[in-house]
């Protein structure tokens, strides 16, 4: 089990890359913590899998280095990194049976046979495979073979990270949560570093104690999935994490105030203007519909849909032209009418160029 | 899983009816030859299995069969393996792909007794390119003609020439359809190239590859034209194949009864062996 | 990496070569040939060509072969096609041993249907026609093309065909505006084995032509028998006779692999 540096990685499928477009990946510095539960989350093409990749040895990266442990592995192959990896799809050696496809990383370790014995059994029992040991590996379930792709990882004692990329894409929706729960209790069980790749949120923040959102390349945010919820730190996170996503709303800044089609919005602190961005970008007002309520007075805005979604309703109100999402519960407005809608201070912030803008609460300026 | 449709028989009738009309008719043509025995003018008379027996115990059947059983167990010895190794070979994208199975897949293409007549010009001992190069340049006597040896040499590697494409092709057909993700997941497990190929690769193959070898026995089994115009059977009778002395008997003594009882027996034997073939390649998907 | 792709490079140098001496022969004259060896002509001729394209013996050889093999091609697919599709959407009685049976023809020696076809088709006044061989042809290829439509139809999702029904198509029109164009890649395939195995075929055609509809292949023999060693004429016919199969590998040589990977056992 090794702590994993990433160190001004930069990655370009093109031999001589020019602008940052021509960059998979555009410098990343990151640490992930040894025995962590990590998810990257990105939308498809976002360079999460490339990153995996490059972690793994897959790929040798353009800039950068990776450390394992303080450790340069960075022109390490893959079988001596000492990582796992499941795939979107199951790998297994079809001729084998479940127990020789176990113990082949094993066995091309040159481990003995009574080791690769007890070890294995000892895999197979802690993922629920051990009835099916002697039978062939290329006529289960898909769960169950995804399963021995990650016992295959898990078998190593001294692997050093596990890297899972979109393991669920071919497991049926009922079984999806039982495989994702087995991961979190394997998890706590074996205390392995472990990197969960997908594009699900859901997958993403039941899994992780830290998830790192990756758009365009670069990662946007490292955080709880509590802290990614509540303050994203770019509009990408506000939009991509909860459903519906965050409202990003065009607005004027003046002398340190935020308008919003002529009304001053309260935010959660005052605006940063020496942080991140030039303080001359494009600004916008970040706001989750769950902190939007209807009200008597505030700004006056015009119902266009209701989406009744089970626990809550989620109401469409134009404000002038602009769209604001609010999510109501109880009582809702009939479409077409006029109603008052009212933000959250300490929930409300701004973005300049997509990046956050404001101070935190409680923050000393 | 598929609709039972009976009314889908409508479909096939126009195949079962122009496959039934070449393959049933003949075929009882022959069975009616082989029980009967001719002296001409259309004159026939019963012979019962007599033919089949005669033949069975022919040292001239058990010649050319025993003949047609070695070059088609060295043909698929080399061209089998030797398919594979090129297809592994082969890259796997890029400008080079259709170039190499273009011109890999063009001696296939070529009519078969232009393929005969080909080889015979290219191994010609004084004029052709072979035989010059084997007689003048390296000082190996070479003469197809005169020496069986040579003889047999040259329509194994003419066959080689002729169909190891074809395995080139399905092999490399069945490597293309491989993910990345088994050849990375087996790096991350340290597996050896052997292992690769051994646990990843040949498995992989194995559909294709099956073709492959039932193709390559049933044509190589059959094989008349390339090798009648090469070698016209011999030098002596000692590349008359099974097919060649077939023809010669039929075509050649118009022996109707006897060509007939040895038509029968060889189709049946391809059939066997096929079956054969087929049974022990998959037999292991079935449990 | 380097020395891995040295075998494909030998290999189809090794292909190659054959086929260079034939092409290298047909524009030699007899009088080089005869003479001795040489690596390239001395003396570029095109005689042996201008024979072919001003014989109507010869072009006429060409013309009938490529009759015979396109209306071959077309036979095969149009019966094939519907038989095809009932084999892998349908289950009906003896559908297996159909398809099986089917396939056994394909194990068939050409050599023991030789007399027989030459008596079948000489019965039914088909004899020297290009029907004939066309027909005759149709023992091996319409198992073939069965078998590889199948395979490819196998691959189109059963849905397609049950949303058109829905969609208010009929059968006809579902098959040939719908249906078809999805597996356009395997009729592709198909027609380019049927194309291959009747080109390349001889005993056939030649025991069931004897003039009007005889095939380049069997002027050839008669040539290489009768007018002795005419080595260069015939080197030039076959060259020209590899000529129509590199057209037609050069058109499908992007679905080539598939189609051999596609196809039950």
């Amino acid at each position: 089990m090794a702590q994993i540096t990433l160190s001004k990685l930069q990655h370009s499928y093109y031999p001589n890359p020019k602008t940052p477009d021509d960059y998979a990946l555009k410098e990343i510095d990151l640490d992930w913590e040894d025995g962590g539960a990590y998810a990257l989350l990105g939308p498809s093409g976002c360079g999460k899998s490339t990153l995996l990749n490059i972690i793994s040895g897959l790929l040798d990266p353009s800039e950068g280095q990776v450390l394992f442990d303080g450790k340069d592995v960075t022109g390490l192959p893959p079988d001596q990194r000492n990582i796992a990896q499941v795939f979107q799809f199951p790998v297994i050696y079809d001729t084998m049976t479940v127990f020789n496809n176990l113990a082949f990383p094993l066995r091309n370790r040159g481990l003995n046979e009574d080791a690769v014995k007890q070890r294995v059994e000892e895999i197979a029992h802690m993922l629920e495979l051990d009835t099916m040991l002697d039978s062939r590996a290329a006529g289960l379930s898909p769960d169950n073979k995804q399963k021995i792709s990650m016992g295959r990882g898990l078998v190593r004692k001294d692997v050093n990270v596990v890297m899972f990329d979109e393991p669920l894409t071919v497991i049926d929706p009922h079984l999806k949560w039982k495989l994702r729960s087995k991961l979190k209790e394997l998890h706590q069980r074996v205390r392995a570093t472990m990197i969960y790749v997908t594009h699900d949120q859901t997958e993403a923040l039941t899994f992780a104690d830290q998830v790192v959102v990756m758009n365009d390349g670069q990662i946007v945010q490292i955080g709880t999935p509590v802290e990614l919820f509540e303050r994203p730190a770019h509009t990408f996170v506000g939009h991509f994490i909860g459903s519906p996503g965050m409202n990003v709303l065009p607005c004027d800044v003046n002398q340190g105030m935020a308008f919003f089609h002529g009304h001053s919005i309260r935010l959660e602190g005052a605006i940063d203007s020496t942080g991140t961005g030039t303080g001359t970008g494009k600004t916008e007002i970040g706001i989750r519909p769950e902190y939007v309520s209807l009200s008597d007075k505030g700004l006056e805005a015009t119902i266009r849909k209701v989406a009744d979604v089970g626990r809550h309703n989620v109401v469409d109100a134009m404000v002038g032209d602009t769209l604001v999402k609010a999510v109501v519960n109880g009582v809702v407005p009939a479409q077409g009418e006029t109603v008052h809608l009212s933000f959250d201070p300490a929930k409300t912030r701004l973005y300049r160029d997509g990046w956050i803008a404001t101070q935190a609460q409680g923050a000393t300026p | 899983m598929k609709k039972p449709y009976q009314k889908a028989w409508f479909f096939v009738l126009p195949v079962l009816l122009l496959v039934a009309f070449n393959a049933l008719i003949p075929m009882m043509t022959v069975v009616n030859y082989s029980v009967q025995e001719t002296f001409g003018n259309n004159l026939f008379f019963w012979e019962g299995l007599g033919w089949f027996e005669k033949l069975l115990h022919s040292e001239r059947f058990h010649a050319a069969l025993g003949r047609q059983f070695l070059f088609t167990a060295i043909i698929l010895a080399i061209e089998v393996p030797l398919g594979i190794i090129i297809a592994l070979s082969m890259p796997r994208s890029g400008f080079w792909v259709p170039v190499c199975l273009v011109t890999m897949a063009l001696p296939m293409l070529i009519p078969w007794n232009v393929v005969g007549a080909m080889w015979n010009i290219f191994t010609l001992p004084d004029i052709g390119l072979l035989g010059y190069l084997m007689n003048h340049t390296l000082g190996i006597a070479y003469d197809m003609t005169q020496n069986p040896f040579a003889a047999w040499a040259t329509i194994i590697v003419m066959d080689v020439w002729h169909w190891t494409s074809l395995v080139v092709l399905l092999s490399y057909a069945g490597l293309v359809s491989i993910p990345d993700a088994y050849y990375q997941a087996a790096k991350i497990d340290g597996a050896s190239n052997w292992a690769v190929f051994r646990y990843i690769q040949l498995p992989k193959m194995k559909q294709v590859l099956t073709i492959a070898i039932l193709l390559r026995f049933m044509d190589s089994f059959n094989i008349y034209t390339e090798v009648f115009v090469l070698t016209g059977g011999g030098p002596g009778n000692s590349t008359t194949l099974l097919s060649i002395d077939l023809v010669k008997i039929a075509l050649g003594q118009f022996d109707l009864g006897p060509a007939a009882a040895m038509s029968l027996i060889y189709f049946a034997i391809t059939l066997f062996v096929s079956w054969l073939f087929y049974t022990l390649m998959t037999k292991d998907d079935t449990n | 990496m380097r020395k891995r792709s040295l075998i494909p490079i030998l290999y189809i140098l090794f292909l190659m070569l054959p086929i260079y001496w034939l092409v290298a022969m047909s524009f030699k004259t007899t009088g080089e040939i005869l003479s001795g060896f040489s690596l390239f002509p001395q003396t570029w001729t095109f005689d042996n060509y201008v024979v072919i394209f001003t014989d109507p013996t010869w072009y006429w050889g060409y013309i009938n072969s490529i009759i015979y093999v396109s209306l071959n091609t077309v036979i095969s697919l149009t019966v094939a096609l519907p038989a095809a599709y009932a084999f892998s959407r349908y289950r009906f009685l003896g559908d297996k041993q159909l398809f099986f049976w089917l396939l056994t023809n394909r194990m068939a020696p050409a050599a023991v249907f030789a007399l027989p076809f030459f008596q079948l088709y000489s019965a039914v006044g088909l004899f020297d026609t290009h029907l004939a061989v066309a027909l005759a042809h149709c023992l091996f290829n319409i198992p073939l093309a069965v078998w590889i439509l199948e395979g490819f139809m196998g691959g189109v999702p059963k849905e397609l065909d049950e949303t058109a029904y829905v969609d208010g198509y009929s059968f006809p029109r579902f098959f040939t505006t719908i249906f078809l164009p999805s597996i356009k890649a395997g009729v592709g395939v198909a027609a380019f084995f049927c194309f291959m195995f009747s080109w390349v075929e001889l005993l056939l055609a030649k025991t069931l032509t004897a003039v009007y509809a005889k095939p380049i292949a069997a002027t050839m023999t008669k040539t290489a028998s009768s007018a002795g060693y005419e080595l260069g004429l015939l080197a030039a016919a076959g060259t020209l006779t590899i000529i129509p199969g590199a057209i037609v590998i050069y058109f499908v040589r992007n679905h080539i692999a598939k189609g051999f990977a596609l196809g039950r056992v």
